[in-house]
């Protein structure tokens, strides 16, 4: 015993507080039905922005056709705003919402 | 009327002059849109650059505000796609693209009917051969026969388009 270097302490870090968002439901990407765009482009776009397999793609274009809309991909709200604004150079009509 | 295939890693296609025009009208169209007199006001740029949260003005303009510029520059480059590959001059021609160049052109095209569908006010449900009858039977000379027309053509390229680069 004895001789030992008192021990290191590692600051503790404070946690990171300052983002705990109000509501804990988290935001969602929508993408609406729409007259124009060709249901083989959208899977498309689908697979490519989200790398959903090819059945996925379908199932989620699908559900934009018939039922007028689809939630397409939920998380933090700065990621559906990126998911959006790239939906919409594909020519997509996206909007984000809370869940 | 021509349609993509693939050789290669290329997509190909040969286009007669009247294709030629008619992409290099819509494609510049697409650009004038988006810089001469750029208006949210007007419907086909609003379908072009939705409203991201149609319940919240401030939000929307928020988010315009960080993204808007971007995603103009790359509508515009991507009609710049189209116009960059076409044959030079007043004639028809082979058109050669890779991959990129095709994706661009995939999304240009659509930019291009969505302009179009706003303009020609098609619906879900739109059966475009009984529209087009309508037309031609009200005024054969019309522009909304021939608007109608070049909808369709663009309809048709960009399905053998995704359809060779899928395939």
């Amino acid at each position: 015993m004895g001789g030992m270097a008192a021990p290191q302490v590692a600051p503790v870090e404070t946690p990171d507080t300052e983002e705990v968002p109000v509501s804990d439901r988290p935001w969602v990407t929508i993408v609406w039905d729409d007259p124009v765009n060709l249901m083989t482009y959208v899977t498309w776009v689908f697979q490519k922005l989200f790398g959903y397999s090819r059945e996925k793609a379908e199932q989620l274009m699908l559900d934009v056709h018939h039922k007028g809309k689809a939630v397409v991909s939920s998380g933090a709200r700065e990621r559906m705003e990126h998911d959006a604004s790239q939906l919409h150079a594909y020519g997509l009509w996206a909007t984000v919402d809370r869940s | 009327m021509s349609m993509f295939r693939r050789r290669g890693d290329r997509y190909v296609a040969t286009f007669a002059v009247d294709e030629v025009r008619v992409l290099r009208k819509v494609a510049s169209e697409v650009v004038g849109l988006l810089t001469d007199g750029f208006d949210h006001g007007d419907p086909v740029v609003g379908r072009l650059f939705p409203e991201v949260y149609p319940e919240d003005a401030a939000g929307t303009a928020e988010f315009r505000r960080y993204t808007e510029g971007d995603l103009k520059t790359a509508k515009i480059d991507q009609a710049g796609a189209i116009l960059a590959a076409l044959p030079d001059g007043d004639a028809g021609g082979e058109v050669r693209l890779d991959a990129e160049a095709a994706e661009a052109w995939l999304r240009a095209l659509n930019d291009a009917r969505l302009a179009m569908g706003v303009r020609l006010e098609i619906k879900d449900g739109t059966d475009l051969g009984e529209e087009l009858d309508d037309a031609v039977a009200a005024d054969p000379a019309s522009s909304r026969v021939f608007q109608l027309s070049v909808y369709a053509y663009l309809g048709y390229l960009q399905e053998s388009l995704l359809n060779a680069l899928i395939d």
